[in-house]
């Protein structure tokens, strides 16, 4: 559903991004591995509309998005938790996820959505009227992946989902992750953390230094040689 | 020991007050205090979206002003007043739906409806037509949040990326801007704003002890449903949502499909809307029109902003409250004084800066996470 073509980012003066390519499938889990500055993040900002000098193509069900802003990707069907979470601190849990939802127009399907991911993430649902910045690093991270969904993206991107959270929480967000992809939803990992990220991948792409070093089915590369010793501390 | 508190006391105005000053005192700095509000609120609303001091927003009260006398006076054709409604409805209708998008058929009648109405009443109707007084602050208040929409796109929207001083010297200009383009209109000869009669006729209380114009009790009143209509768009309403959540991280908002262009153009439209309603109240109250009117009420209702707490609105109406007090106070208990008037506020502000630059309501300066 998603294809990208050849994609430079330029970051700050940085070549952040030197021409890499990747096809993610519809219903699939799609993952991007790599160290810091890898360029993992400027592909998705470039994908959300955010990175501003680019060059390449990405296409969405073959139309083009590269070049159109942000909001316009939301309500093309691409959905971003960015790096770091982002959430809204001084917005209360159900605010930020109402702006989540903010370019859509269905307030049942709204209903619906919000159900959803109240489901998926319970604890959301008791802390519905605390502010966001009083929540937990995991929680926030609850937050930042359901205020995402609740603009109902056919592709959900989702940046660094398990950074600096304990490791219960962590297997906690790849299951939600893959219950999230069972129901339909394509994904977009970016991770650090190979090995719980490759486990529940279809397929994945390694990039070192903006470039795309290797690519190949989740299970395959769990058990490649040079992954293992690179990235699985094997 | 406390002789020089006392020589204080019998140099002041106090020994000589009576009830009905002391009343009348303290709906004036009510009423001062209002107006000083409203316009602060503009300042602080842009400021905490845009990190960037409105200067032309003064001038937007000083319009505000204006378009009243237009429209009441009729010395400008109401016609053109009609004109300014109409393109209102359009920029409204786009900062909604998107100008892109073709307005529904209401809109489009409006759009039809106004520039006729403006041929009648520019060439057709009797010269001594005026609009209706609602009609009237309407027609003003649209117009002057036209305005404030304008100044965003043509002064501030082109430096969205620029670095910050570039917008605030753009800020300057646009202000400098509009009040010679004022003068070249309007002349810079002062003018008369019609009063309604029942609004200066001064009410008796307590036996006729006490008068109090019904202005100072109506000026209170519309600013606080002003006040409160606003606290409801920006708490309750979508657009509202996503004004709060750009005051805090632009670019995560953009990922939520929120246009920032046009919530800042909304967030323009409302600061001028109140500094216009501020504006015309104020023309009632100092019944003397000029085209540099704005820039003192302007600066004192930034200092009342600073004073509040910049990026508050609480903070910009108590600070404008506050800030409207201690002027009347000072020049109600030392009438000698009174010449220094800006000079204290403007003390107040440097005092502000050195020792409380966050104000009484401003947020600590956090990092962003």
């Amino acid at each position: 559903m998603l294809e990208i073509n050849d994609l430079h980012v330029y970051y700050g003066g940085i070549h952040a991004v030197k021409g890499i390519s990747l096809s993610i499938p519809q219903g699939q889990i799609v993952t991007l591995i790599g160290a810091n500055g890898a360029g993992k993040s400027s592909t998705v900002r470039a994908v959300a509309g955010l990175a501003r000098n680019t060059r390449g193509s990405i296409l969405l069900n073959k139309a083009t998005i590269l070049g159109r802003d942000p909001e316009e990707i939301v309500r093309a069907g691409i959905a971003l938790s960015p790096e770091g979470r982002r959430i809204l601190p001084h917005l209360t849990v159900e605010e930020n996820l109402r702006l989540g939802a903010y370019a859509r127009n269905d307030k049942p399907g709204i209903t619906r959505d919000l159900e959803w991911v109240y489901s998926l993430f319970p604890r959301l649902r008791e802390r519905l009227w605390q502010k966001g910045g009083t929540l937990s690093g995991g929680e926030q991270q609850m937050l930042a992946v359901g205020r995402a969904l609740m603009s109902s993206p056919d592709l959900l991107m989702l940046d660094e989902p398990s950074l600096g959270l304990a490791p219960l929480l962590v297997r906690e967000i790849f299951s939600i992750i893959r219950q999230i992809n069972s129901q339909g939803k394509t994904v977009l990992l970016i991770e650090q953390n190979a090995f719980a990220a490759l486990s529940i991948s279809n397929y994945a792409y390694i990039l070192e230094t903006g470039k795309i070093a290797l690519h190949g089915p989740g299970q395959e590369l769990l058990h490649n040689p040079q992954v293992k010793e690179a990235y699985l501390g094997a | 020991m406390f002789d020089w508190l006392h020589s204080l006391y019998q140099t002041s105005a106090l020994p000589g007050m009576n009830l009905s000053q002391l009343v009348q005192h303290g709906f004036n700095a009510l009423t001062l205090g209002s107006l000083y509000g409203l316009i602060a609120i503009g300042y602080t609303m842009v400021y905490g979206i845009l990190r960037l001091i409105n200067f032309a927003h003064g001038d937007i009260f000083m319009l505000g002003a204006y378009f009243v006398f237009f429209t009441t006076v009729a010395f400008m054709p109401a016609g053109v007043a009609c004109f300014f409604i109409a393109a209102a409805f359009y920029v409204i209708h786009g900062i909604v739906r998107g100008f892109r998008r073709r307005p529904p058929l209401p809109v489009l009648g409006l759009l039809l409806l106004f520039p006729v109405c403006g041929l009648y009443f520019t060439f057709l109707a009797p010269a001594s037509f005026q609009l209706p007084w609602p009609l009237a602050l309407i027609t003003a208040i649209a117009a002057a949040s036209f305005c404030g929409i304008v100044v965003d796109r043509i002064a501030y929207r082109p430096l969205r990326a620029a670095p910050r001083i570039s917008a605030l010297i753009s800020a300057i200009g646009i202000s400098f801007f509009i009040e010679s383009l004022s003068v070249v209109l309007f002349t810079g000869l002062p003018r008369p704003v019609l009063q309604p009669d029942w609004l200066m006729t001064p009410m008796l209380l307590a036996e006729g002890s006490v008068r109090i114009l019904p202005l100072s009790l109506v000026v209170p009143a519309i600013t606080l449903v002003l006040v409160l209509g606003l606290l409801f768009i920006i708490n309750r309403t979508k657009p509202g949502l996503a004004m709060r959540a750009i005051s805090r991280d632009i670019e995560t908002t953009r990922l939520m499909g929120v246009s920032v262009d046009k919530i800042i153009a909304l967030t323009f439209a409302l600061g001028s809307a109140l500094a216009a309603a501020s504006g015309i109240m104020w023309a009632l109250r100092y019944p003397q029109i000029h085209p540099y009117m704005g820039i003192t009420p302007g600066l004192k209702a930034f200092i009342a902003a600073v004073f509040g707490g910049i990026g508050s609105i609480h903070g910009a109406m108590i600070g404008g409250l506050i800030l409207g007090a201690m002027e009347i106070i000072i020049i109600a208990v030392y009438p000698q004084l009174s010449g220094y008037r800006d000079a204290f506020a403007f003390t107040l502000l440097i005092l502000i800066l050195l020792f409380k630059p966050t104000g009484l309501m401003g947020a600590k300066l956090e990092d962003k996470i």
